[in-house]
C-alpha cells in the first residue's frame, strides 16, 4: 500500500538554514546538509529545501548545497525558490535535486511548467501554490509571503498546472502559515479533490493532529512541516506514529 | 570493475550516479556516466535510467548513434549484468502504449500499460511496500514489506510470470521488479529508496549471473 509521506522542509537563505535546526545535536545547526542528513536518518520520506532569498548571485551556493545533500541523502530531494525556467530546473537536477518546484514564475506564465515537464518529465516538476481564503469556499493565490493578492483562484490554477504537466502540487495555507493552528482544511481538500496529481499540504502545522487532519480531512497525499521538526517539538517518528494511530498508512523505519 | 551509467539526455541521472558511486566505493566498482557506445560496449555492468515518457526516452536512446547496438552486444551477446530503472526498466518490454505505441528493446516479454487504480491518484508517487515473489541475487536481503520509492503512471505487464520478481499494491498489483538471466529492472528508484535501495544497488554491483 502506498504510504502517506512526511516531508520536513528547510527554509534556506544564503546557504544557511533559517532559524537553525535544534532537534538533534548537530555540530552546525545552520548547515542544511547536516540537517538533511539528520532528517534522512530520522525516517523522513522526502526532504524539501526552499531558497527563500533566491537571487542570481546566491544560486551557486544553493547548487553546492544540493550537490552535497544529494551525495549523502538517498531519499527524494525537492528544491524550490527562485526557479524561473527550465534552465533553472536543469541546473538543479544536474546538481542532484530530484524534483524542482516552481512558484511565482508559473503564476506569470503557466507554460513554464509545460516546458519543464516536456524536457524532464512530470515526475520532477512540482508547482507550489500559496493561497488563502478570501470568501467562503473561495481561495486566492497570494505572493510576497502572503501580502500580495494575484486575483488567481487557487483551485482553478491547480487544475491548470496539473494539466500543463506538474507532477505534484505543494499547497501552502498562507492564512495558516506560522500560526500553528493547522492546515486550511477546506482549501486543501478543494485542491486535492480537484486534481489527480498528489497534493502536499503545508502551512500551519503546530500539533500532530494537524498532520492527520491534512490527510484524513484535507485529502493530502503528503504533509510538509518545518518548525515542529526543526525545534524538536516532535520527531519525524512521532509524527508518523501519530498518523499510524489515526489509521493513516506510513513508512516506519 | 567499470559500471556504465548510460546518459542519453533523458531526465535526471545524477541521483543515480551518486548512489551508484557510493556503493561502487564499497564494492570496488568505478561508475562512469557515459553517452559513448564504446564505453558501454566494454563495461562490466550497465545501468539504464530513464525519466519521463516512454516514447521520448526510447527516441532519445535511439538517437545516440550506436548505443542500442552497443547495449545489445554487451547485454545479449556478452551477458553483461544490466539494470534498468523506471522508464529504463520499462524499455525492456516489447511495446509501450504511453501516448502512442512504441517498440521497446524487447528483452523481457511484455507491454507497458497505464496504471488503472480507480479512486487513487496517478502518478503512483511515494513509498510503497514490496512483495517479493521470487528470490533473486539482486534482491538478497530485501524482504516483503520493505519500502521503495516509486513515481510512475505506467507499468510493466510481463508475458511470462516467471519474469515478475516483485510487486507493490496500488489498487491491485503493480510491477516493481522484473528480470531474467543477466537482466533486471526496477520500476522504483533504488537511488531514492534509502537503505533498501542502496542494498539493491550493492547487490547488483556484486551480482555474477
Amino acid at each position: 500500500m502506498l504510504k502517506t509521506r512526511v516531508i520536513p522542509c528547510l527554509d534556506v537563505a544564503d546557504g544557511r538554514v533559517v532559524k537553525g535546526v535544534n532537534f538533534v545535536d548537530l555540530v552546525d545547526a545552520g548547515d542544511p546538509v547536516q540537517a538533511a542528513r539528520a532528517y534522512d536518518a530520522a525516517g523522513a520520506d522526502e526532504i524539501c529545501f526552499l531558497d527563500i532569498h533566491a537571487t542570481h548571485e546566491n544560486r551557486g551556493t544553493m547548487f553546492d548545497l544540493v550537490t552535497r545533500t544529494a551525495e549523502a541523502c538517498f531519499v527524494p530531494l525537492t528544491v524550490g525558490g527562485g526557479v524561473r525556467s527550465h534552465h533553472d530546473v536543469r541546473a538543479l537536477l544536474l546538481a542532484g535535486a530530484d524534483k524542482v518546484s516552481f512558484n511565482s514564475a508559473a503564476l506569470a506564465n503557466p507554460d513554464v511548467i509545460a516546458e519543464a515537464a516536456d524536457r524532464f518529465g512530470s515526475q520532477c516538476i512540482v508547482c507550489a501554490i500559496d493561497a488563502k481564503t478570501v470568501a467562503p469556499g473561495k481561495w486566492e493565490i497570494f505572493t510576497h509571503g502572503g501580502r500580495k493578492p494575484t486575483g488567481i483562484d487557487a483551485v482553478e490554477f491547480a487544475r491548470t498546472v496539473a494539466a500543463k504537466g506538474a507532477g505534484e502540487i505543494l499547497l501552502t495555507s498562507m492564512d495558516r502559515d506560522g500560526t500553528k493552528s493547522g492546515f486550511n482544511i477546506p482549501l486543501t481538500r478543494a485542491v486535492a479533490d480537484a486534481v489527480n496529481v498528489p497534493v502536499i499540504a503545508s502551512g500551519g502545522v503546530g500539533a500532530l493532529e494537524h498532520l492527520a487532519e491534512g490527510v484524513l480531512e484535507g485529502h493530502a497525499s503528503a504533509v510538509l512541516a518545518a518548525s515542529i521538526f526543526h525545534f524538536g517539538t516532535f520527531s519525524v517518528r512521532e509524527a508518523k506514529e501519530h498518523m499510524a494511530a489515526a489509521g493513516i498508512p506510513v513508512r516506519l523505519i | 570493475m567499470r559500471v556504465a551509467l548510460v546518459d542519453y539526455d533523458s531526465g535526471n541521472l545524477h541521483s543515480a550516479e551518486k548512489a551508484f558511486a557510493l556503493m561502487g566505493r564499497e564494492t570496488g566498482a568505478e561508475v562512469v556516466v557515459t553517452s559513448d557506445p564504446e564505453v558501454v560496449a566494454r563495461a562490466e555492468r550497465i545501468v539504464l535510467p530513464g525519466d519521463g515518457a516512454f516514447p521520448a526516452c526510447k527516441a532519445a536512446l535511439d538517437a545516440v548513434p550506436g548505443m542500442v547496438e552497443a547495449l545489445r552486444e554487451a547485454v545479449l551477446a556478452r551477458g553483461v549484468p544490466f539494470m534498468g530503472i523506471c522508464v529504463g526498466m520499462q524499455m525492456l518490454a516489447d511495446l509501450g502504449h504511453e501516448y502512442r505505441d512504441t517498440a521497446g528493446l524487447g528483452w523481457i516479454g511484455g507491454e507497458i500499460d497505464a496504471i488503472t487504480a480507480p479512486g487513487l491518484k496517478v502518478p503512483h508517487m511515494g513509498w510503497n511496500d514490496l512483495a517479493v515473489l521470487a528470490p533473486h541475487p539482486v534482491l538478497e536481503g530485501i524482504a516483503t514489506g520493505d519500502h521503495a520509492y516509486f513515481v510512475h503512471s505506467w507499468q510493466f505487464r510481463v508475458t511470462d510470470p516467471a519474469h515478475l520478481l516483485a510487486v507493490a499494491d496500488y489498487g491491485g498489483p503493480v510491477t516493481a521488479v522484473v528480470g531474467r538471466d543477466n537482466i533486471i529492472g526496477t520500476q522504483f528508484h533504488p537511488e531514492k529508496s534509502q537503505a533498501v535501495g542502496l542494498r539493491i544497488i550493492g547487490n547488483f554491483l556484486r551480482w555474477r549471473p
